[in-house]
C-alpha cells in the first residue's frame, strides 16, 4: 500500500463521504417521517389507509434497494417525471427505511399492555393526552433499538447508489480502482470512511438506548 | 343519606354472553361496598361498567345524576371524579413514582405543578412512601405500587373510588400494607366500590355486601347477616369455600 496514493486518493473520498452522508441522512429523515406517519395510521387502524400502508410496508420490505432506486432512476423518466441521482437516492432510501421504521414503531406502540390505556383512561385523560403522554413515551423506549438498527442498516445500504451513478464511496472506489488499479488504497480508504461513517452512529445508539431504557427496563 | 352512585337496570353482553342482567343499585356517600362472589359471576366487569371502561347494552350508570355512559361527551369529565384501582400493576412505567401521581391532576385538572407536588407528597407520606417519590415503578415491590396507584387515584379526589382484586395478584404479607390504606380510606368517610377475595377484610371494611352470581345481584346485605347466615344457598355454597375442615 503507498502511503502517497492514499494521501492523494483522501480528498476524493472526502467529497464522496460527504455526498454518502448527506443523502443518507436525508433518506433516514424521509424514513422516519415515513414511519411514523405509517405507524400511526396502522395503530389507530384509520380505514383504507392502514391497508395502504400494509401493502406499501410488504411491496418495499421485500425487494432491494437496488430494484427500487432502478425502478425509480429509469421508471419515473418514462412517465415524464425526471429527477436527479441525489434526489433518487434519497428518495429510494426514504421509501425502503419507511417500510422498516414503519414496523419498528408500530411494535413498540403495539407492545404497550391495555392496562394503561384503561389507567390513564380513568384517570379522566383524553385520548389525546393519553397517547401523547402514556402511550408514545413507552413506546418510543421499546422501538428505540430497532431504529438505532434501521438508521445503521439503511447508512450501510447507500453502498448500492453506486448503481443510479451517484458519486457515492463505492463509486469513487470502483471508479479509482478501474482508472488506476490502485485496488489496495481505494478498497482501504472504502473501508476506513465506511466505519468513519457508522461508528459514531453506533456508539451514539448504544448511549441513547442505555438512556432512555435506563427508567422503564433498568439495565 | 345523599346517593353518589345509582345504576339503573344495567345489562352487558359479550357476544351471546350475559355478563350482567339487569343490575340496580343506590350508593350512598361515604359508604363502603363490598362485592363478591365466584370467579366469572361479573364483578370486575360491574366496575368496569361503573367507569366507562365497558359499554353497556341496557340501563344506565349516574353519577350525581348525571350519565356516565360510554358516546356521552363528558365521559371523561365523570371519569375524573371515579377513581380506579386495578388488579395489574398500571403504574406508568417511564415516570417516577411522584410523576405518576401528578400527570392527571396536571394535564386534566389543569392544576400548577407545585399545588400537585404539595398534594402528592402529602398523600405518599400518608401511604409510607414519600421517600421513594423518585424511584420508578419496576423499583418497588407489589404492594408499594399499588399503595402509588391507590394515591395516584386519590389525586383526582374521586367521589367514587373503585378496586378491583388490588390485592389478587400480592403476596400474602404485601396484601396487608394495602388493605390497611384501604381501611384509612374507609375511617375517612371515602365511597368506595370493592371487589375482593380477601373475606376477612371485607367482613372488616363493608357497610354493606353485594353477592354477584351469574350477572345478578343476589344479596345485597349487611356484612354481619351475610357472613353469619347468608339468604341464598348460592351464597352459603360459596362461603364454605373459604373454610377449611381436616
Amino acid at each position: 500500500m503507498d502511503p502517497e496514493i492514499i494521501r492523494e486518493y483522501i480528498p476524493i473520498f472526502t467529497q464522496a463521504f460527504i455526498l454518502t452522508v448527506k443523502i443518507g441522512w436525508i433518506g433516514i429523515a424521509l424514513a422516519f417521517l415515513i414511519g411514523v406517519l405509517c405507524a400511526f395510521t396502522t395503530y389507530f387502524k384509520i380505514p383504507v389507509a392502514a391497508a395502504a400502508v400494509r401493502c406499501y410496508v410488504e411491496l418495499f420490505r421485500n425487494t432491494p434497494l437496488l430494484v427500487q432506486l432502478f425502478f425509480i432512476y429509469y421508471g419515473l423518466p418514462a412517465v415524464g417525471i425526471r429527477i436527479s441521482a441525489e434526489v433518487c437516492g434519497a428518495i429510494g432510501l426514504g421509501l425502503l427505511g419507511g417500510s422498516y421504521m414503519t414496523e419498528s414503531i408500530r411494535s413498540g406502540l403495539e407492545a404497550i399492555p391495555v392496562i394503561q390505556t384503561e389507567s390513564a383512561l380513568s384517570l379522566g385523560m383524553t385520548n389525546g393526552q393519553l397517547f401523547r403522554d402514556v402511550i408514545l413515551p413507552q413506546a418510543f423506549t421499546i422501538s428505540v433499538p430497532g431504529i438505532v438498527a434501521n438508521v445503521i442498516f439503511l447508512l450501510k445500504e447507500t453502498s448500492v447508489f453506486s448503481a443510479i451513478s451517484l458519486m457515492d464511496l463505492m463509486f469513487t472506489a470502483k471508479d479509482l480502482i478501474g482508472l488506476y488499479y490502485n485496488t489496495m488504497e481505494s478498497l482501504f480508504l472504502l473501508v476506513i470512511f465506511y466505519v468513519i461513517m457508522l461508528l459514531p452512529v453506533s456508539l451514539a445508539g448504544t448511549l441513547i438506548e442505555k438512556k432512555v431504557r435506563y427508567r422503564m427496563f433498568g439495565d | 343519606m345523599e346517593s353518589v352512585l345509582k345504576i339503573e337496570h344495567m345489562s352487558k353482553k359479550f357476544d351471546d354472553l350475559i355478563v350482567l342482567e339487569d343490575i340496580n343499585l343506590s350508593i350512598d356517600k361515604g359508604e363502603v361496598v363490598v362485592i363478591v362472589g365466584s370467579s366469572g359471576c361479573g364483578k370486575s366487569t360491574l366496575l368496569r361498567c361503573i367507569n366507562g371502561l365497558e359499554d353497556i347494552d341496557e340501563g344506565q350508570v349516574l353519577l350525581d345524576g348525571e350519565t356516565v355512559n360510554p358516546g356521552n361527551r363528558n365521559l371523561t369529565k365523570s371519569r375524573e371524579k371515579i377513581g380506579m384501582v386495578f388488579q395489574s400493576y398500571d403504574l406508568f412505567p417511564h415516570k417516577t413514582i411522584l410523576e405518576n401521581a401528578i400527570l392527571a391532576p396536571m394535564k386534566v385538572q389543569k392544576r400548577s405543578r407545585k399545588d400537585a407536588v404539595e398534594e402528592a407528597m402529602r398523600l405518599l407520606d400518608r401511604v409510607g412512601l414519600a421517600e421513594r417519590k423518585d424511584s420508578y415503578p419496576r423499583q418497588l415491590s407489589g404492594g408499594q405500587k399499588q399503595r402509588v396507584a391507590i394515591v395516584r387515584a386519590l389525586m383526582m379526589d374521586p367521589e367514587v373510588l373503585l378496586f378491583d382484586e388490588v390485592t389478587a395478584a400480592l403476596d400474602p404479607e404485601m396484601v396487608r400494607e394495602v388493605l390497611d390504606v384501604i381501611l384509612d380510606l374507609a375511617k375517612q368517610k371515602r365511597t368506595m366500590l370493592i371487589v375482593t377475595h380477601e373475606m376477612s377484610f371485607a367482613k372488616a371494611i363493608a357497610d354493606r355486601i353485594l353477592f354477584l352470581d351469574d350477572g345478578r345481584i343476589i344479596e345485597d346485605s349487611d356484612p354481619k347477616e351475610f357472613f353469619t347466615s347468608p339468604a341464598t344457598e348460592r351464597a352459603k355454597r360459596f362461603l364454605r369455600t373459604f373454610e377449611y375442615e381436616k
